[in-house]
């Protein structure tokens, strides 16, 4: 028992991590980042490139994955988002565009790094086995940075001028233009941000599930799941449904191994009736 | 547009397909084209199901479902009780009705992204259960389903036993575009009947709608009903010409590919996923020879497309009559 709430507890870390940049996104452009999952793959082979190949320290890998993600995701919301949002008719022709892109990532990631799973060495060695569990020291350090950073993330948002500003926006786009709020630099800002907490699980992974470049569908999809469970465009939703995901997969997993392959199948079910009574998530705003 | 030339419109469609391209094709002799234009023919019929949610406001990722279970449906019927494939056609497309129905009356309550993200687990709900279901024959799926037998009316051959004909696929062609044709003269018609424009005012404003007295959830039910029949029509033919049917026959890909169509064709237009789904399926096949790029200038395409004509492609043609 208190090994499976551990696991859940480990992946739920990261799962909310990743939660939080596609809310974020969701919240300030109402843009369902299809490519999320790609963004994280991406993520993934720098940091392999980065400590797996050229050896530098881990560390300064992932930075640098957070940084190019960073850099991505602002360019894209610059040329791509902004120009279909101000021509299109309607607000959905953004999915289109969102998909297309994840393509792309999909074809680039493919053609640069091939189809092989890739690892890299173990950052640290060792296993904890106390209490009953067992968990790799590896998992333990990368459980408690992803937990850091969500800190950092809400702190972020709460205490900083930048912070304050995304928030407005995602609350009303419209009152905040009005007071002064340059809404263009910080919805750019908000999707590099996003982008850059997609590409930093990305690289922290790495280190212990490896990465390969057919994954960033599936995951994309477990990071709709939890903004779904939580309710779209907002952060305490994200993080909730984040851990909630984790945890009914680690539970799932134990609980219903005799029945054959059918977690998800329970999960997804259990998901729409939830959704059919309460529609917009945990604490997510009325249709979002 | 005039109505005389919306019927020489109606007209030379006709001709092309029926004549001019089983013509076409049998001077240049390839055959293949049959395949894909039937395959087109069918997904576009699925489409013109998205396109009738999108009508509504719903952006619909569940197609895939409504596709998977319909070939389900028909399978199972024609190999295990012997049911001929013509009434498949539209008892699959009635088993669909009845299961949008029961889903859509908690789910059409869902807006947005929420919906749309809904209706993709639904894609993978189906899926799983069609592996975990003990009828639908797990990962294996069900295969060499027989082709459709003939038709007869007061001893009259209308349509022959498939299997005697030489070539099945001309006549799968046949099918596949008479329905097409069925389908989309169906949505215009309802598109511009009084049921489709409430059903635009429920895409502008369904509080608004509500109240002056509109039925919205009436409505609703109906449009995803209409859309989900026409997704397991297209289904079950697809079962039938390819004679089988496997758990990833429609997957989340193809329910995504359905709504994409839907968006590239242009969603204001009731023949837009029509030229969408023509051009994404060509497109994608044209670009096979282009072999590990394929998907590299695939996408990017795409990309182009939607910067320069966000509103699809049929979005051209107005665009000159304005200026």
């Amino acid at each position: 028992m208190e090994q499976v709430i551990a696991n859940g507890l480990y992946l739920g870390t990261q799962y909310a991590l990743i939660a939080l940049g596609l809310t974020l996104i969701f919240g300030l452009m109402n843009v369902l980042n299809f490519a999320h999952g790609q963004m994280y793959v991406l993520g993934g082979f720098v940091t392999y490139t980065i400590y797996g190949q050229l050896g530098l320290p881990f560390p300064v890998a992932v930075l640098a994955s957070g940084i190019t993600l960073a850099v991505i995701g602002g360019l894209m919301e610059r040329y791509l988002f902004r120009t279909v949002i101000r021509r299109s008719h309607r607000e959905e022709s953004t999915m289109l565009l969102a998909a297309a892109t994840a393509f792309f990532f999909d074809a680039v990631i493919l053609l640069i790094f091939g189809e092989k799973q890739r690892g890299v060495p173990k950052i640290v060695k060792g296993v904890f086995n106390h209490f009953g569990v067992i968990l790799p020291y590896d998992r333990i350090v990368v459980a408690v940075i992803a937990g850091l950073m969500i800190l950092a993330f809400i702190l972020f948002m709460k205490y900083t001028r930048t912070g304050r500003a995304m928030r407005a926006l995602a609350q009303d786009r419209v009152a905040a233009q009005l007071m002064g709020i340059k809404v263009d630099r910080y919805t750019m800002i908000g999707f590099a941000l996003g982008a850059m907490l997609a590409g930093v699980v990305g690289g922290l992974l790495v280190s212990i599930t490896g990465v390969n470049s057919g994954i960033g569908g599936p995951i994309s999809v477990k990071a709709f799941l939890m903004i779904m469970i939580g309710g779209a465009g907002v952060a305490g939703g994200a993080i909730a449904g984040g851990f909630i995901l984790g945890m009914m997969e680690s539970v799932g997993l134990t609980v219903l191994r005799e029945y054959g392959d059918v977690t998800y199948l329970v999960i997804f079910g259990a998901l729409m009736v939830f959704l059919a009574i309460r529609p917009n998530g945990l604490m997510g705003k009325p249709w979002g | 547009m005039t109505d005389n030339r919306k019927l020489i419109g109606l007209a030379v469609f006709l001709l092309a397909v029926f004549v001019v391209v089983p013509w076409l094709i049998a001077v240049t002799g390839r055959k293949d084209f049959y395949y894909t234009l039937t395959s087109v023919a069918l997904l576009s019929i699925a489409s013109a199901g998205v396109w009738m949610t999108f009508y509504i406001g719903r952006i619909n990722m569940g197609q895939g479902a409504f596709a998977l279970m319909g070939a389900y449906v028909a399978a199972i019927l024609i190999t295990q009780y012997g049911v001929s494939f013509w009434w498949t056609i539209p008892l699959s497309g009635l088993f669909c009705v009845l299961a949008s129905l029961v889903i859509g009356l908690p789910i059409l309550r869902l807006r947005g992204v929420y919906f749309a993200m809904v209706s993709l687990v639904l894609t993978e709900v189906t899926r799983l259960l069609s592996l975990a279901l003990p009828i639908t024959g797990g990962a294996k799926g069900i295969t060499n389903i027989p082709l459709p037998g003939a038709i007869s009316l007061f001893g009259i051959t209308l349509v022959p036993d498939f299997a005697t004909l030489e070539n099945p696929r001309i006549a799968f062609y046949y099918v596949a575009v008479t329905l097409m044709v069925l389908a989309f003269a169906a949505m215009y018609r309802l598109v511009n009947s009084r049921i489709g424009h409430i059903c635009m005012s429920l895409q502008q404003n369904e509080e608004l709608a509500s109240s002056i007295g509109v039925n919205i959830v009436h409505l609703r039910l109906i449009a995803f009903g209409i859309s989900s029949f026409l997704g397991g029509v297209s289904g079950s033919v697809f079962a039938v010409v390819t004679q089988s049917v496997y758990p990833s026959s429609f997957t989340v890909t193809d329910s995504v590919n359905f709504m994409l169509n839907c968006f590239l064709g242009g969603l204001a237009y009731v023949f837009g996923p029509m030229l969408g789904t023509l051009t994404l399926y060509f497109g994608w096949n044209l670009l096979f020879e282009t072999g590990e790029f394929q998907l590299l200038i695939y996408s990017t395409a795409m990309i182009v497309l939607m910067l320069i004509l966000p509103n699809g492609l049929l979005s051209l043609g107005e665009n000159r009559r304005k200026g």
